[in-house]
């Protein structure tokens, strides 16, 4: 009998297979091959392992420090209903980041392990977080834009071969289908509004155009594991094609708001059915990923001031318990 | 009655109209300006810890009552007037919620401390304001009265652990709660406008239920192990508009956007 | 102590409604048992999903392994007679 559900157990139970038997990566492959789930305490390649481990907890990472820049607006909103939204909005982000948490969990690295190594600036999180919301219209513009990548990233994965994972995205769909919605919403209301209020938005959309199109990650040609990924269902659209469908879908939705998105050389191709887009600039978008964003370490502060600031409080939570149960047991 | 007719003078001059029978009017716009108030301003200063709290779940908790308060508020103030202008559009001399709510959130203890307070309060008067002659009124108390059950046990649940939990914890917390203590005569304050609604079984008199919620509060901290704080001078007056300095940068915040474009819609 | 790390891991069960079993949602972190029971509330509920929930410490859960997948549940596979549609009965005999 192995007690094994989660991480909590992991840790008594000895590394799987160092060497890996050919045949234990063919049934693995096949599996995944036939559209089946594979589960925590199924065997499953290291890399497998790894490269999971990685891609949820950089997820859930966006998701936490995503919260801050809307975050930057809960008590500056506008009105009364759109304070709930954004409030319920930031509060569901930290809910995804925490589903996600829980399900790389599952592959035996603990929540707190990820939390460190986001703090050390050992892991990552999405590029687009470590910019600043300067105006209300950034609150609509993430909400459209942001959320609008996102929901087409994430979409595809309620159907990655992981089953945590899998159900971890099935619960974040749902919640999150309200989100590019509001945002969007806030977008007419604007496009809509007086003078300063449409200069908001095209100021948002100007800065934030970029960044939504660098979300979808580094160009086909610069993304190594992107075969592997597929074959493994980590991942189920390259980066350029989601980046296409991205622009093809966002440009008409600029147009009805009467505004212009920032980039000259976006002309609708007939001959491929979708747009053309610019480059986006890869300078930029690897220098942020290093860690160069305009707020990033703004960010990193608040995650950390939040986890250290918290420990006082987590300890005597921990002491409490502790103290209850020896009193149980006397 | 000399603050009745003031409170009416003012509202004509600031051109508010009349939902309901105008001899009820003033004095129940003031009730519910002083409930709406007070639920808004706590969810304000709750929502502040958004993105920044002890633990993730912890974060979601509180963003939960948050977003129950600012439901509360905005129903309440749906009663005085135009909810988003009142909220929006008063200054301080204007807002009608006690000092306890308008408290920073300081650390973790001092947050729970204010909730604990609060809390406590707010259900003991949703509860009996559930039956109120005024039917909205009865009718947002019904609906508060199961969210603020949870706030109360939330907070006393903390409360019990901080107290109870590392020694550090327990310094916090006694301070927090030190630093609130001064604002508990406030709730249970009855001035001239709630003692027309109080006979008219509109409003609820808190001083019934001052004993049950001192006796209340006591046997949570006792549960923590911490010392009720001995009494101090009470500091009364936000029923008046006569508020703390925190007050005014709280809606600097909250205010800046509808006051600074003044003719958007949003 | 005094480290700050993060509580343990519980796995949450919610029941959506009345005569629906409990039904394994996610996890929480959470100091002990009535925090564990607010932090599920908080986490899995906040859209009217449960009527009634149900904390477990992860550690607390025994699983089968997947290796013995084969003969635990291979086994039932040929037992089709457990199944009432294994029997022929003509459609004249009612209520059978």
């Amino acid at each position: 009998m192995r007690r094994m559900y989660t991480t909590e157990l992991s840790k008594n139970v000895k590394p799987i297979e160092t060497a890996e038997e050919p045949e234990l990566v063919a049934a693995f492959e096949a599996r995944v091959a036939a559209d089946e789930f594979i589960e925590p305490k199924d065997w499953m390649p290291d890399a497998y392992r790894k490269t999971l481990v990685r891609q949820i907890s950089q997820h859930a990472h966006s998701e936490i420090v995503g919260m801050l820049p809307e975050g930057n607006w809960i008590t500056r909103a506008p009105s009364l209903r759109r304070k709930a939204i954004l409030l319920a909005k930031v509060q569901d982000e930290g809910g995804h980041g925490l589903y996600l948490y829980c399900a790389a969990e599952t592959l035996g690295t603990s929540r707190e392990e990820m939390v460190e190594a986001l703090h050390s600036g050992k892991a990552k999180y999405s590029t687009i977080f470590n910019y600043p919301t300067l105006t209300w219209a950034d609150i609509g513009a993430i909400g459209w834009l942001v959320d609008g990548a996102a929901i087409m990233n994430q979409v595809p994965l309620q159907r990655t071969s992981y089953g945590p994972y899998a159900r971890a995205m099935v619960r974040v769909c749902k919640e999150e289908s309200f989100h590019q919605r509001q945002g969007y919403e806030i977008m007419i209301a604007l496009a809509n509004g007086t003078p300063e209020q449409k200069r908001m938005a095209q100021d948002a959309l100007n800065r934030w155009w970029w960044p939504s199109l660098m979300m979808f990650g580094p160009p086909d040609d610069n993304s190594p594991n992107t075969e592997r990924s597929m074959r493994w269902r980590i991942k189920r659209e390259t980066n350029d094609e989601l980046r296409q469908k991205f622009v093809d879908i966002t440009v008409p939705q600029a147009d009805f708001l009467n505004l212009s998105v920032p980039d000259p050389e976006v002309k609708w191709n007939e001959a491929k059915g979708g747009y053309d887009f610019g480059e986006v600039d890869w300078e930029e978008f690897y220098a942020v990923v290093r860690g160069e964003g305009p707020v990033a370490k703004e960010r990193m502060k608040a995650r950390r001031d939040a986890w250290d600031n918290g420990a006082w409080v987590r300890d005597a939570a921990a002491a409490y318990e502790e103290k209850r149960r020896a009193k149980q047991a006397a | 009655m000399a603050t009745r007719s003031k409170i009416d003078a003012d509202l004509v001059k600031r051109g508010r109209t009349d939902p309901v029978a105008p001899e009820a009017i003033p004095a129940m716009q003031d009730y519910c300006q002083r409930l709406g108030d007070d639920a808004l301003i706590l969810g304000q200063r709750l929502s502040e810890w958004c993105g920044h709290a002890p633990a993730l779940e912890v974060d979601l908790s509180l963003a939960n009552l948050a977003l129950d308060l600012i439901g509360q508020g905005t129903n309440f103030l749906g009663l005085a007037g135009d909810a988003d202008k009142l909220a929006f559009h008063r200054d301080v001399l204007d807002w009608k919620n006690c000092w306890l709510v308008e408290q920073p959130n300081g650390d973790f203890a001092q947050t729970i401390a204010r909730q604990l307070l609060f809390s406590t309060w707010q259900h003991m008067l949703y509860e009996r304001l559930a039956a109120s002659s005024d039917e909205r009124i009865a009718a947002i108390a019904a609906k508060g009265v199961k969210e603020v059950a949870y706030h109360r046990e939330l907070a006393a649940d903390w409360t019990i652990r901080l107290g109870d939990g590392t020694e550090e914890s327990a310094r916090r917390m006694a301070e927090g709660l030190d630093w609130c203590w001064r604002f508990v005569p406030e709730l249970f304050e009855v001035d001239e406008v709630l003692e027309g609604l109080i006979a008219d079984g509109i409003a609820v008199d808190p001083r019934l239920f001052e004993g049950e919620y001192r006796s209340v509060i006591a046997a949570v901290l006792a549960e923590a192990k911490l010392a009720v704080p001995a009494d101090q001078r009470a500091i009364l007056g936000g029923r008046r508009g006569h508020h703390s300095e925190h007050l005014g940068h709280l809606l600097a915040v909250m205010q800046f956007l509808p006051r600074t474009y003044p003719d958007a819609q949003w | 102590m005094s480290q700050g790390h993060d509580w343990p891991l519980w796995e949450v069960f919610v029941r959506a409604k009345g005569g629906l079993s409990h039904r394994h949602v996610g996890s929480v972190h959470a100091p002990d048992p009535e925090l564990a029971l607010r932090h599920a509330r908080d986490t899995y509920t906040r859209r009217l999903e449960g009527v009634s929930l149900w904390v477990v410490k992860s550690t607390d859960i025994v699983a089968s392994d997947p290796e013995q997948a084969g003969e635990l549940f291979e086994p039932a596979e040929d037992k089709i007679y457990r199944h009432p549609t294994f029997y022929d009965i003509p459609d004249v005999v009612k209520h059978i």
